[in-house]
C-alpha cells in the first residue's frame, strides 16, 4: 500500500490542461438563459445525474469526467446524490414512458434556479430509439432543457466543455 | 398425455447435426417441452432463453460439457404454451416479460405480476398478440413478516451515476432479510424496433442494447446474421473482433475492481483503475476511431482496420497496464481493511449459480466452470487457448479475483491475436440475401450474450431476440444480499455489475 501511495505522489499529475468552454454550448446558453439567473451560483455547480432510459454508454463517459485525467471537481463541478442538493440535472437517454414520472419528480424536487443539460444523441432526439411505443420523447419534450451535449456517447472532453460553458454563464 | 419426466436434451436430439450457427434445432410437442424444462430443473442442461418466433415458442438449451446447444420450438395454441418457470424458476422473469410484451400466456406461470409493463405505455407494444388488463398500480411486493422488520425503498433514481431500477429492502436493523428488485424502467422496445428494420439499422440498435457491452452485442448480432446468410468474414476481421472484445473486457474488469475498492472506501485504487481504463479507451479511440468501439463490428466484418503503428500502440498499452494493474492487485491482496469488506460478503452458492446457469464472473466465482469462449468456441477463440478462471468461494472477493485473472488472460489473448494478424481485407464481399434464422452466443465482459434472429428474403429482420447475461444474475443478487448488512449492498451490487438496459431492453 505504502509504495503505491508514494508512487502516486511522485509520479506527477495525469490531469489535462483545462479546455475552453465549448462554443456551440456558449451560443445555445446565450439564447436559453435569462440574465437574472446569472451570478447566483458563483463558480460552483452541483450536478445530479438522471438516466432516463440510456443504454448506459453515456453514464460510462460521465464517470470518465470524474477520473484524474479530466478531474471535473477542479472546476467547481460536483456530482451530488440528491436532486435537493443540485443546481443542474444532467439527463441521458430517450425518456422512456417507464422513467417519465421519475424524471418529472426529480425535476420538481430540484430547487430553483436550476438548469437541465440533455446529454447524448438519445437525449436530444431519441436517436435509434425514435418511434418506439416505449419512448415518451427527447428530454426537451418532458422538461425544459438549457443545453444539449451531442454525441453517442459524447467523449469526456465534450462533456467538460459543455459544462464549463454552463459555469461561465452562471458566473455572468 | 404420459406424465412428463426430467429429460436430457442430449437424449432427445443429441445425435442431430447442428446448423451453421452451432445450434441443433428440434421441433417438440407439449410433453417433450415440459420434459426438457424439468431436465433444466434437474441440472441435466442449461436453460439459455425463451422467446417467441412467429407462432412458435422457442427455448434455447445448452450442454456445455458436450459443447452442444439446442433450440427447441413448439407451436403455440391460441398464444399459449406450457410455462417453463412452473418447473424451472430461472425462466420466470423472461416469461413475465414475454407476457407483457407479446401477450403470450405461459400456462401455469407461478407469478402473474407484470414485469416490464409498468402500466405507462399509451399504446400496446408493437407485436403484442392480445390486450391484457393494464397493470394495477401500485406494484405488489412480496410480503415479509416478522417482528421489527422495516422496508427501505431505493430508486428508480439512485444516488450515484448509475442506471435506474427499484430495490425494495426489508431489513431487521442492519441485516437485510429480503431484497426484491423491480426493473423495466429503461425499457425502450428494442425487439419491436429491430423487427422490420434492415440489417444495418438493426445492427446499430443492437450495439446500443447495453452500452458497456456494445462490442459483445455487435459481435453476437454479426455472428447470427452471418450464420443465417452463410456469410464468411475474412480472417483479419475475425482477429480484430477478438482484439476489440478483449479490450472491452479489460476496460470493464479493471474499472470494476477499482469500483469495488471505491465502495470499500479505498479511493486511491479506484483512481488508479480509472486512469488505466482511460488509457484503454484513448487507445481504442486512436486505433478504432471510437472510445468504446461502437458500430465497428458489423455483419460481414469490421469497419476499421488496425494500422501497423496502432498494433504497436496496443502492445505498449498492455505492457503499461499490466504492470500498473499488478501494483493495484498487490495492494488489494495485502490490505486487511479491504479483505475485511469483501471476503465472505455477498455469497452465492454453487447450486444457485448452476441452477441459474449464471454467466461471467458471477457464475465462475461460484464454481461454475463455463465461459462461452471455451465451451462454445467461436472465431477467433476456436484457435486460441482461453483459460477459464474459476473460484469456489462465491463471495465479493472471489468475483474480484475472477476479474483479476481474466485481465491477465485477456492481455495474453490480445498479444496472441496481434501476432497472428496478417494483412488482408476486413469486410467480406456482399452476399445474396435470403430468408432464414440464426443464433449466436458471445462472451461479453459480464457473461454470455445470446441473440436469435430471423431474416426475410429481402434482408429485413423479421424476428429479434436478445438475452443479456443479467437476466440470470439479477435474481442471484437478491440471494447474495440476504443476511448481509444494508451498508454492504453497494459492494455486492458492484461485484455483480448487472446491466439494467440490457435486461430491460
Amino acid at each position: 500500500m505504502r509504495s503505491l501511495l508514494l508512487r502516486s505522489l511522485l509520479q506527477g499529475s495525469a490531469v489535462i490542461a483545462p479546455p475552453k468552454p465549448g462554443e456551440a454550448a456558449m451560443a445555445e446558453l446565450a439564447e436559453e438563459l435569462g440574465a437574472q439567473a446569472q451570478r447566483r451560483l458563483g463558480r460552483s455547480l452541483a450536478i445530479r445525474e438522471v438516466d432516463a432510459g440510456s443504454c448506459n454508454g453515456c453514464e460510462l463517459e460521465i464517470h470518465a469526467i470524474n477520473n484524474p485525467v479530466y478531474d471535473i471537481e477542479r472546476f467547481g463541478l460536483k456530482f451530488v446524490a440528491s436532486p435537493r442538493h443540485a443546481d443542474v440535472l444532467l439527463v441521458t437517454g430517450p425518456v422512456t414512458w417507464n422513467m417519465r414520472e421519475a424524471l418529472e419528480r426529480t425535476y420538481a424536487a430540484t430547487p430553483s434556479p436550476k438548469w437541465v443539460v440533455a446529454l447524448g444523441d438519445c437525449a436530444f432526439n431519441c436517436s435509434v430509439f425514435a418511434g418506439s411505443y416505449a419512448c415518451a420523447g427527447a428530454v426537451k419534450d418532458i422538461i425544459p432543457v438549457d443545453l444539449h451535449i451531442p454525441g453517442c456517447p459524447p467523449p469526456p472532453l465534450d462533456i467538460l466543455k459543455g459544462l464549463l460553458a454552463l459555469v461561465a454563464h452562471a458566473e455572468g | 398425455m404420459k406424465r412428463p419426466v426430467a429429460t436430457s436434451v442430449l437424449e432427445v436430439a443429441g445425435g442431430q447435426k447442428a446448423g451453421p450457427d452451432g445450434f441443433v434445432r428440434l421441433a417438440v410437442d407439449d410433453r417433450i417441452w415440459i420434459c426438457l424444462a424439468l431436465g433444466c430443473a434437474k441440472g441435466l442442461q442449461d436453460f439459455l432463453s425463451v422467446w417467441a418466433d412467429g407462432s412458435d415458442i422457442c427455448m434455447a438449451l445448452g450442454a456445455p460439457v458436450k459443447g452442444v446447444r439446442f433450440i427447441a420450438s413448439l407451436p403455440m395454441k391460441r398464444n399459449a404454451y406450457p410455462s417453463v418457470s412452473k418447473n424451472h424458476a430461472p425462466a420466470l422473469r423472461l416469461e413475465r416479460a414475454l407476457r407483457d410484451l407479446k401477450g403470450i400466456e405461459p400456462q401455469g406461470l407461478p407469478d402473474h405480476r407484470p414485469w416490464i409493463d409498468h402500466g405507462k405505455w399509451p399504446s400496446s407494444p408493437k407485436g403484442r398478440q392480445k390486450e391484457l388488463p393494464r397493470p394495477a398500480a401500485p406494484y405488489t411486493f412480496l410480503p415479509s413478516e416478522g417482528e421489527g422488520l422495516h422496508q427501505i425503498p431505493v430508486g428508480p433514481v439512485h444516488a450515484g451515476i448509475i442506471e435506474p431500477g427499484h430495490f425494495r429492502f426489508t431489513a431487521n436493523g442492519e441485516a437485510v432479510v429480503r431484497l426484491e428488485e423491480r426493473l423495466g424502467y429503461v425499457h425502450k422496445g428494442i425487439e419491436a424496433l429491430c423487427t422490420g428494420a434492415d440489417i444495418a439499422t438493426a445492427a446499430r440498435i443492437a450495439a446500443r442494447i447495453s452500452g458497456d457491452s456494445t462490442i459483445a452485442y455487435s459481435y453476437a448480432f454479426a455472428l447470427a446474421v452471418e450464420a443465417t446468410l452463410g456469410w464468411r468474414p475474412p480472417p483479419r476481421a475475425k482477429l480484430l473482433r477478438g482484439i476489440m472484445a478483449e479490450l472491452e473486457r479489460l476496460s470493464h474488469h479493471i474499472n470494476d475492481v477499482g469500483g469495488i475498492c471505491n465502495d470499500a472506501s479505498v479511493v486511491v485504487l479506484h483512481a488508479h483503475c480509472t486512469l488505466l481504463r482511460e488509457e484503454i479507451l484513448q487507445t481504442a479511440m486512436q486505433c478504432f476511431g471510437h472510445r468504446m468501439m461502437m458500430d465497428v463490428i458489423v455483419p460481414g466484418g469490421v469497419t476499421q482496420d488496425l494500422l501497423p503503428e496502432d498494433a504497436g500502440r496496443i502492445e505498449s498499452l498492455l505492457d503499461r497496464c499490466l504492470e500498473r494493474f499488478e501494483a493495484v492487485v498487490r495492494v488489494y491482496d495485502e490490505a486487511p481493511s479491504l479483505q475485511d469488506r469483501t471476503v465472505t460478503t455477498g455469497y452465492v452458492s454453487q447450486e444457485l449459480a448452476t441452477q441459474y446457469a449464471a454467466g461471467g464472473y458471477v457464475g465462475r466465482a461460484s464454481g461454475r466452470n463455463f465461459d462461452t469462449r471455451k465451451s462454445y468456441p467461436y472465431a477467433p477463440y476456436d484457435h486460441l487457448d482461453v483459460g477459464v478462471a474459476v473460484r469456489a468461494e462465491g463471495d465479493v472477493d472471489a468475483r474480484v479475483w475472477v476479474r483479476i485473472e481474466e485481465v491477465r488472460s485477456s492481455v495474453k489473448l490480445i498479444r496472441g491475436m496481434l501476432k497472428k494478424l496478417e494483412p488482408g481485407p476486413i469486410m467480406a464481399k456482399a452476399t445474396t440475401l435470403k430468408a432464414g434464422t440464426g443464433a449466436a452466443m458471445v462472451e461479453g465482459f459480464r457473461g454470455d450474450v445470446f441473440i436469435a434472429l430471423r431474416l426475410d428474403e429481402t434482408g429485413r429482420v423479421s424476428g429479434f431476440h436478445a438475452r443479456d447475461p443479467s437476466w440470470f444474475q439479477w435474481p442471484l443478487l437478491e440471494a447474495a444480499i440476504e443476511g448481509n448488512i444494508v451498508a454492504d449492498f453497494p459492494l455486492c451490487n458492484k461485484s455483480f455489475n448487472c446491466s439494467y438496459s440490457g435486461h430491460d431492453m
